[in-house]
């Protein structure tokens, strides 16, 4: 989450900057992440890319500190000549749409045209979902002439000299060879054409949403003049990011000016109007437990940085989270105050219960515990190479792109608890341990192709097959199930010291005493023997 | 020397122990030849010696010693030969050979095989041109013994005896497989204090008594004396059965949702996009649903519930479901299908409120239970993870008593003040975040993520906007706390050590 730092000489214009200032910060929905000496370092959630920037955060701050309530509105001025961008229909599948500005009367230094690059790479992560979704191209206008072209070109016929580098390079050899090409490569993946801006002279403005020219897309402590573009494959974010983008402008001193865009129709871009929506005082109350006046909402939904009069609210431009009343809802709770809002449990009587499972749970650990055992609780995941050793094929269920050793859902608890007994090898024996845990196998028959169980393993080192038959009778005999064996085999036992557990006469596990083979394959030293069965038969009873 | 009472010394042998009676008479010799005359184990001794030390008869030293000695690997090739001799014997009789011969007549493993070619190469005794072995060394290099063989030979013995190129044999054959094992032995040796000097070499009679037993009771006559114990003197430890500390401290989790009235959820940890995502009204380009923070199941699709559910899912996504604007995109029940381990208990909420009817409210629920995330392991972080989750469905709900449930919580764990703050979660709105003040730690911790479900959500699952109170106290972080852990990996290290030592759950 993309945190940025304030300067508290800021912050200071407004109010001082008391621990009680401090607090109130926290509850605008903004928290601090924290205080440095000279700034303040905050975080922005993802409903609040409004406040990426240092000016869109000290609009929200002077508004909910009362200095500056209500809609904030700024002038943009009509497009003039040739304020224009062209849309070709050629890019219909490869990034059709962009919302376009120009800003006049900045004055940028070294620190404006960081902060500048530094928001733009802000939205790009979040809003922009790494450029997938929003692509923003920052270009002076000096070094461009209108209008703008936005069309899809064969990769070998863009050729410009991308920023940071020295010579021309085609659009094929940008996407393999600059290091920003390489890294935003895969949103082209597979294109015929890609998307290019070309000026009124033909000159390649950039390639987005990769890189722009070093010739007509690098802003310097000269530029005054900026062409701004959004381009994806959503206008309604596209539009809404132009909106963050030249408010903050805006705050910097810039005048902003609309563009046409062109498509089939003519869109003119930004557009700051906010939009209006309806607003029920009973569902605002009903919600928040609160009894507000229709007076409370007209000083409430200002410190937001909203218009407000009767049941209709104004919300600004550049908010993106306004999807329905419950939105609005919550910032009249956020200025209210959540300091303010008195805790209340309500009275309803309702019964609680646990699961059968749980139930189960905690009679075998009891049981179990009580004979001496350690309860044990494992990865639900197993390493590739312990599935090797288990000889796990097709049946194997595996996780994609797994960043540890851990890749495999267990298929059964004897895995993790060799794995245990082969890293315990140095602590004081014997070792008598249980496990009550999910395995997982394919299954057509579920819902998501895997079938989960719940298991019970027992596993007890130094150990023979009487001693793990003791417990298993014990066991039964206490949790009041009846179970019968039978000679079986299985890959990891003894062969004769096997036996098949069944239960309600369904097979649900096995006993027996890990083969020698076995135990040196984990490294073990020491003799282990194992009870494992699934609970399904313990549970269906119940 | 301060003269020692001769009461001192009557009571001192009045508490000797069968064992230390045993070793009273030998004490002016050293502990091995002690083994020797008093006809007990070393440990018995060493145990007699140290019940003496406590009784302030004599002064316990201990040196450690290291001994070189053969490991598993290494007693075998001491009674056969290392592999390279092999090799090297095989080529005496037949160079050079390719790779593959050498490998298959030399009948050493694939490891074995890479080790010898490696030795005997930076020793020049073979070439390896043209992927082929060839001898290089002379009739005399030959019948040489290696410094590791001879190595091998003089083992065990003690580290301090190695001179430089056993060491540095020693160094080579310490990189191979289980050739060599190092242990760490102990020399004792003891000094009699003053009084340890009175009852030194002294036969002590043996008219205390030892034991009560069952023929001494029904024998028992006045006057008798027992042997006095040192009851300071420490005792072989005990280990007990106990559940896991991480399930003690969920099942305490439980314990307080059951006491305020709510009813358990359960169900898969392996589910669906859609109901650990989609039903939550998480947009399917969200980051979160990103290989990189969830763990994908490979050649499985999911089945996707009934078509209502999924068709309303689909348009609180695309055009929003009571006045909601959605998401505006083209959802895809691909996208959905795709399963998972569940990232949050969430799902299970989900899920359930899917099922609800009517006449069940309102209602009130949690789960307890791992969830999951594509995260890398180190002291703070790991990929799985408890989480606990309760909801209450209540036509009447309001954030107020959200803000009281989460306080009563708090208030049910120990901690007595709380306060909220704004969040954002993708499916709740408004939504809370909640601290508590730990007295320990003297500071504000997060624990709560709370909120009231989106209308985007209860609409398509429970057909209206009932709201839904939601809320997931993080509960390793508290576990780390209460058992004063500073490594998140030791909640799932199972190293019995740790599990024996780990005291209850406080609660």
């Amino acid at each position: 989450m993309a945190t940025i730092k304030v300067a508290k000489t800021e912050l200071e214009k407004y109010t001082p900057l008391t621990p009680q200032a401090y607090a109130t910060m926290n509850l605008m929905g903004i928290p601090i992440e924290a205080v440095h000496d000279q700034e303040v370092e905050y975080e922005v959630l993802p409903n609040r890319p409004d406040t990426l920037s240092v000016q869109g955060y000290l609009r929200a701050f002077k508004a909910y500190f009362g200095k500056e309530p209500g809609l904030k509105k700024y002038t943009v001025k009509k497009p003039e000549k040739d304020f224009v961008v062209r849309v070709d229909s050629s890019l219909k599948n490869i990034r059709p749409y962009t919302a376009c500005a120009i800003i006049k009367n900045l004055a940028f230094n070294d620190a404006k045209i960081k902060e500048m690059i530094d928001m733009q790479e802000k939205l790009h992560t979040t809003v922009g979902r790494n450029r997938k979704k929003l692509a923003i191209g920052i270009y002076p206008l000096e070094k461009i002439s209108l209008p703008i072209t936005f069309e899809a070109r064969k990769p070998k016929d863009i050729r410009f000299i991308p920023l940071e580098s020295e010579r021309e390079m085609n659009g094929l050899e940008i996407l393999q060879r600059h290091p920003t090409g390489r890294e935003y490569a895969s949103l082209l993946d597979g294109l015929e054409k890609y998307p290019v801006f070309v000026d009124n002279k033909g000159k390649i403005l950039s390639l987005p949403p990769i890189i722009n020219s070093h010739e007509t897309g690098k802003v310097t402590y000269q530029t005054s003049e900026i062409f701004i573009e959004c381009s994806g494959f959503d206008f309604s974010i596209l539009k809404k990011a132009l909106n963050i983008l030249v408010t903050m402008f805006a705050d910097m001193g810039g005048t902003i000016y609309q563009m046409e865009v062109v498509y089939d129709n003519k869109v003119i871009t930004p557009d700051l109007s906010p939009e209006k929506v309806k607003l029920s005082l009973e569902h605002t109350n009903k919600l928040l437990g609160l009894n507000l006046k229709e007076k409370d909402l007209e000083t409430l939904l200002p410190r937001m940085g909203y218009d407000y009069a009767k049941g209709t609210v104004m919300v600004p431009a550049w908010r993106v989270d306004i999807l329905h009343e419950v939105d609005i809802i919550e910032d009249i709770a956020i200025a209210y105050g959540y300091d303010r809002l008195i805790p209340q449990i309500p009275k309803v009587a309702t019964i609680g219960e646990e699961s059968e499972e749980s139930k189960l749970t905690r009679k075998l650990a009891s049981i179990l515990v009580g004979l001496g055992l350690l309860e044990a609780s494992t990865y639900h995941l197993i390493k590739e190479e312990e599935a090797k050793r288990a000889k796990l094929g097709e049946e194997k269920v595996e996780t994609e792109n797994s960043k540890t050793e851990y890749k495999i859902l267990r298929p059964n608890l004897l895995i993790p608890a060799l794995r245990i007994f082969s890293e315990n090898k140095d602590n004081e024996y014997p070792q008598k341990i249980f496990e009550i845990g999910t395995v997982f196998k394919k299954s057509k028959l579920s819902e998501t192709g895997i079938a989960e169980s719940e298991h019970l393993l027992i596993a007890c080192s130094p150990s023979n097959f009487t001693d793990l038959k003791q417990i298993l009778d014990y066991l039964s005999k206490m949790a009041g199930f009846s179970y019968a064996l039978k000679e079986g085999t299985h890959q990891d036992l003894i062969e004769g010291r096997t036996g098949v557990i069944s239960i309600h006469g369904k097979e649900t596990g096995f006993i027996g005493e890990v083969h020698p083979e076995t135990l040196q394959d984990w490294n073990i030293k020491m003799p282990v023997t194992v009870i494992e069965f699934s609970l399904r038969e313990l549970l269906s009873k119940s | 020397m301060t003269p020692t009472r001769q009461d001192d010394v009557q009571q001192l042998l009045e508490t000797l122990s069968p064992i230390e009676k045993k070793i009273l008479p030998f004490l002016q010799f050293p502990v091995d030849q002690i083994v020797q005359k008093c006809g007990l184990d070393m440990t018995s001794v060493l145990r007699a010696l140290r019940f003496l030390e406590n009784k302030g008869a004599l002064k316990l030293t201990a040196t450690n010693k290291k001994i070189v000695n053969l490991g598993v690997n290494g007693l075998y090739y001491k009674k056969n030969h290392l592999p390279e001799r092999s090799l090297l014997l095989l080529l005496e009789q037949q160079t050079p050979l390719t790779l593959d011969e050498a490998k298959k007549l030399s009948k050493l493993s694939d490891n074995e095989f890479k080790v010898s070619l490696g030795v005997l190469k930076s020793k020049a005794l073979i070439n390896l041109t043209n992927g082929k072995v060839v001898l290089n060394a002379s009739k005399e290099e030959l019948s040489k013994k290696s410094f590791e063989e001879q190595l091998l030979d003089l083992l065990p013995t003690a580290f301090e005896k190695l001179a430089p190129e056993q060491l540095f044999a020693l160094e080579n054959l310490k990189k191979r497989k289980d050739i060599i094992e190092i242990e760490e032995r102990q020399d004792v040796s003891f000094q009699l204090t003053s009084i340890g000097k009175q009852i030194a070499g002294k036969e002590v009679s043996a008219d205390l008594i030892e034991e009560v037993t069952p023929e001494l009771i029904r024998s028992w006559t006045r006057g008798k004396k027992f042997r006095r114990y040192d009851i300071q003197a420490p005792v072989p430890r005990l280990q007990g059965g106990k559940r896991h500390f991480v399930n003690q401290a969920t099942d305490y989790g439980k314990r307080i949702w059951l006491e305020m009235g709510f009813k358990e959820m359960t169900g898969n940890k392996v589910v669906s996009s859609f109901w650990n995502f989609d039903a939550l009204f998480t947009a399917q380009d969200h980051p979160v649903r990103e290989m990189h923070d969830t763990f994908f199941i490979k050649d499985v699709q999911a089945k996707l519930p009934a078509p209502e559910i999924v068709q309303r899912v689909k348009k609180s996504h695309e055009e929003g479901v009571g006045g909601s604007k959605g998401w505006q995109y083209l959802w895809n029940e691909k996208t959905a299908q795709r399963v998972l381990l569940r990232t949050h208990t969430t799902c299970l909420s989900s899920q359930t409120l899917s099922k609800l009817k009517k006449e069940d409210l309102p209602a009130k629920f949690f789960a307890i239970g791992k969830c999951f995330r594509n995260e890398t392991v180190d002291w703070k972080h790991g990929f799985e993870f408890n989480q606990t989750e309760g909801i209450v469905i209540d036509p009447d709900a309001n954030l107020r008593n959200l803000l009281g449930y989460l306080a009563e919580l708090a208030k049910k764990m120990g901690f007595e003040k709380v306060r909220f703050q704004p969040s954002f979660f993708p499916y709740t709105e408004p939504s809370v975040e909640g601290m508590v003040y730990h007295e320990g730690k003297k500071e504000w911790i997060e624990i709560f993520a709370a909120g009231i479900f989106r209308p985007e959500v209860t609409i398509p699952l429970l057909g209206e906007p009932i709201p839904v109170l939601a809320w997931g106290p993080g509960f390793d972080r508290l576990m780390m706390m209460a058992y004063e852990l500073g490594d998140m990996r030791d909640l799932y290290s199972n190293d019995i050590k740790l599990l024996r030592n780990m005291s209850f759950w406080k609660q």
